[in-house]
């Protein structure tokens, strides 16, 4: 066969899969908006502009794209080593509690010590959680799906269980009415436990920025653990092990790597990522444990890793969209006096999720077919 | 002149990085078994998936009969009488003969029902035209995989096919097997049909055929009626240059025992006993060869040794240090390597780019490793220094493995495995799906770790690889050693009949 020297446009397409999605996506959503009698351009632009067309509003989008970047690493990580861990939410549960015992009862640390101590603990919390389902997987083969699901429902009870035995006092207000804390939370964290928000640094800076703004330094914290997946995946031995291990576990053991170590320690590493949302949940925004069924950004983290193809690069910039998506998203409903709901936006969340999967399948048989040579 | 049954002119197919087909002129006799040859990549499963209407050509034509014909889709090509032998097979395995083969042409009684009786008899029909019995309610998961392609020609033949189309057939059978293909082929030849076989193996291109096609890098570099020919001027017609098919073997110089196996027994994979009381030992510098049908536990004997799969009874001594159910790992360490006979699945990360698949195994070891990091300007070095010895084709490191050609793929896992000097060299198939060229590169290879004192055990189930390259044969058969041989003093039929467990008949089989 003859080469011909000619640029493989195929790998750029690959690239692109994702951003073809979901301009399709777009397209296909505005038909919906106009079926629901609104403007589609209209929607768009105040859902965009809104969202990235100011600094409050790349505030706004960023806080709701720091725990995506978590939980969607925590899935993309896990991807790499062939593991499907959907259990980001039980991780993420646990890390996050604990982050917020650790700051609510080592009170009298300086914040040097504290702060670092916190996000241990929130990692530490997620890596526990996902070595179980890895552990489990690797040993007796029971797959990672249903383990990690299952323990979804263990940390939720868990956590209940455990914000009931250390329920925040009630209030002056409260004792004064004779009755009891009622909100299933905690006590706030420490002072010196609290992730200072941007609005702090930018002041610093003299740089005009809302004070209301909830983004905090736990986005940094996102970004570099962005960076330290992909050093880990492309520059470390681990990262050539979990890999070897994912893309082909036979021949990896043939390379006397040893494929249950991987898998418990891409589950440990993972989890720890999911468990990371606490520094944002907790020790940048609600400064204590507030406990719910399901905040879905386990569940939205497999969303942003499928759409970021697993790739940490990918993953910020689909968490980054999301963000765009929801915080605007809030914003066409108010404008539009609720004829817009959020719920359409939501809609076309799934759309996106559904059109990269088809187009990433056709583009894949599209590879195939032209790969089926001699 | 003969009539033409089939002609393709000026065929070209391009694919996105190369020209798999570049003006290619094929043409078959009614009647005769025509050979297509070439090494893989040459271009030959493009042509016969253009005629098969699996592909459209870009340009170039078809006649079939003298008539032009617009082959899309493989409907056509059957509607045009022309049938294909896939390599793997198409079968469904709980399904018997008979419903394998008339699926999707089912005969009907009163319109809705499958006329099984009809089927039955159609199908006995067929085989005894070629001259073999066929029990057509036989599960095919139940057949050995020499009835399997049985089941696949009378399938083609059940669709009415004249122009028949083999890809590789022989490639998953035993040496008795291929004699009892050919002579159905032959019957069908009588028959008046035509036969297109696809081969890599040049002896079978001799024994079967009337002419030969060569293809080399998308083009037919030749067309030679068989009589006018012979194979050393077939092989280099398919590499472009001399092959040395006569395996030049230094004398043996035996070194102490390298690696002892004592009562070895295993499990395979379904639990059942797969390795049974096997012993023997292979000297530094000599080459134990393993013949037998696959699946007689070669396999899970390879695995055992390298620490791929437990013992559960039984010694492994390396060098006299007992290494039984180590970690493969560690096995590695005590420097032993292995070419697996699967080498897709097992000897290669085909997402991996030729540089990561070079460290396979030695990946966590200091110079490939600096701090915590993996050291790239080692490992890119290390890459193309072994891709310039071991002439590793295309010679970017930075490609995935899975963009290389198989022989090329091979290549990687030889230059891998070797590199560690190695003292006992496992080898496992070593030149499966290979081609000419690269057959002659693996045989190079395991000839110099022989004379360079390095023990090898081979597997394969090329009997002539086997002859050629073993110093001794051990004739492996349901998980047992039948016997072991001086190459000297038996032939392929000897071993042939071990192999299939025909140890009754050994007295009568004395060679002469």
């Amino acid at each position: 066969m003859k080469s011909i020297k000619k640029f493989d446009y195929t790998i750029l397409l690959e690239k692109m899969t994702p951003l073809i999605a979901v301009i399709l996506a777009l397209l296909v959503g505005s038909v919906v908006i106009r079926l629901t009698g609104e403007d589609p351009i209209f929607v768009y632009k105040t859902l965009f502009s809104n969202a990235i067309g100011n600094r409050d509003g790349w505030g706004n989008v960023l806080f709701r794209a720091t725990p995506l970047i978590f939980t969607g690493l925590t899935v993309a990580f896990a991807f790499r080593c062939g593991l499907f861990n959907i259990g980001g939410e039980g991780q993420m549960y646990i890390g996050t509690f604990l982050a917020a015992w650790v700051g609510f009862t080592f009170i009298h640390l300086p914040a040097l010590i504290l702060i670092p101590l916190c996000v241990l603990a929130a990692a530490a919390g997620g890596a526990l959680w996902a070595t179980v389902p890895g552990i489990l997987k690797a040993k007796t083969g029971v797959h990672e799906v249903i383990v990690t699901i299952m323990m979804n429902w263990i940390a939720a009870s868990l956590t209940f269980y455990l914000v009931l035995l250390y329920k925040a006092s009630a209030t002056e207000a409260m004792k004064a009415a004779g009755v009891q804390q009622m909100i299933p939370h905690t006590d706030e964290i420490a002072e010196a436990a609290r992730l200072p928000r941007l609005y702090n640094i930018f002041k610093f800076l003299n740089i005009d920025f809302p004070a209301h703004n909830q983004v905090n330094v736990s986005f940094f914290i996102a970004i570099g653990v962005a960076i330290l997946a992909y050093y880990i995946l492309w520059k470390t031995k681990l990262g050539y092990e979990i890999r070897a291990v994912g893309y082909n576990a036979i021949a990896a053991e043939y390379g006397g790597i040893s494929v249950a170590r991987n898998i418990i320690l891409a589950m440990m590493i993972s989890g720890a990522f999911a468990g990371l949302v606490g520094t944002n949940e907790v020790m940048g925004f609600k400064y204590r444990w507030r406990q719910e069924l399901f905040t879905n950004l386990g569940f939205n983290g497999i969303a942003v890793a499928l759409l970021g193809k697993n790739h940490p690069l990918g993953v910020v910039l689909a968490a980054i969209l999301f963000g765009i998506l929801n915080y605007g998203g809030a914003l066409v409903n108010i404008y539009t006096e609720g004829r817009v709901p959020r719920e359409l936006i939501m809609v076309l969340q799934a759309i996106i999720v559904i059109f990269v999967i088809i187009s990433d399948e056709l583009f894949k048989r599209l590879i195939r077919q032209r790969r089926k040579i001699a | 002149m003969p009539e033409i049954a089939l002609e393709m002119k000026n065929i070209t197919k391009r694919f996105p990085l190369v020209v798999a087909n570049d003006k290619v002129n094929f043409s078959v006799y009614k009647g005769e078994i025509h050979a297509l040859v070439g090494e893989n990549g040459a271009g030959k499963s493009t042509l016969m998936s253009i005629l098969y209407g699996l592909y459209q050509a870009d340009s170039g034509e078809i006649f079939i009969n003298g008539k032009k014909a617009n082959i899309s889709n493989p409907n056509i090509a059957i509607h045009l009488k022309i049938g294909m032998v896939h390599q793997h097979f198409m079968l469904v395995p709980p399904l018997t003969v008979a419903e394998n083969i008339i699926l999707g042409m089912e005969p009907r009684k009163n319109h809705f029902f499958i006329d099984m009786e009809k089927a039955i008899k159609k199908v006995e029909e067929l085989s005894e035209s070629m001259g073999f019995k066929i029990d057509p309610e036989a599960k095919i998961e139940n057949v050995s995989v020499g009835i399997q392609q049985r089941v696949e020609i009378i399938k083609v033949l059940f669709r009415g096919a004249e122009i028949l189309i083999m890809d590789e057939p022989t490639a998953v059978l035993t040496p008795q097997e291929v004699e009892e293909l050919f002579e159905i082929l032959r019957s069908l030849k009588k028959q008046g049909k035509t036969i297109i076989f696809i081969t890599h193996k040049l002896n079978e291109v001799k024994d079967l055929s009337d002419r030969v096609t060569v293809m080399r890098r998308g083009q037919v570099v030749g067309v030679k009626n068989i009589k006018d020919t012979n194979q050393e001027e077939i092989a280099s017609m398919m590499v472009g240059r001399k092959v040395i098919f006569k395996v030049e073997k230094k004398p043996l110089n035996l070194g102490k025992v390298t690696l002892k196996v004592e009562k070895l027994e295993a499990l395979n994979n379904k639990g059942l006993p797969a390795v049974k009381d096997i012993s023997f030992e292979i000297k530094e510098g000599e080459i134990l060869g393993f013949a037998g049908v696959e699946g007689n536990g070669q396999t899970e004997l390879v695995e055992v040794i390298t620490g791929l799969r437990p013992a559960s009874s039984g010694k492994i001594f390396l060098n006299n240090r007992d290494i039984t159910n180590d970690s493969p790992r560690s096995i590695r360490e005590d420097k032993i390597a292995h070419i697996p006979e699967d080498r897709r699945r097992r000897g290669i990360i085909s997402d991996y780019t030729v540089a990561e698949n070079l460290i396979l195994g030695s990946h966590y070891l200091s110079p490939f490793n600096k701090g915590l990091s993996l050291n790239f300007a080692v490992i890119n070095n290390h890459a193309n220094h072994l891709i310039k010895i071991f002439d590793i084709r295309p010679s970017d490191k930075d490609n995935l493995l899975k963009s290389l050609s198989g022989g090329n793929q091979q290549k990687v896992i030889v230059a891998r495995e070797l590199y560690g000097e190695p003292k006992l060299l496992v080898a496992a198939q070593p030149t499966r799906g290979l081609d000419v060229g690269s057959i002659e590169f693996v045989y190079q290879q395991i000839l110099n770790e022989r004379d360079k004192g390095k023990a090898i055990l081979l597997i394969s189930a090329d009997l002539e690889e086997i002859l050629s390259l073993a110093d001794r044969i051990a004739v492996i058969y349901e998980g047992k050693i039948v016997n072991i041989l001086d190459p000297k003093k038996t032939n392929e039929k000897e071993i042939g009949l071990l192999m299939t467990g025909s140890t009754k008949n050994k007295e009568l089989l004395k060679v002469k």
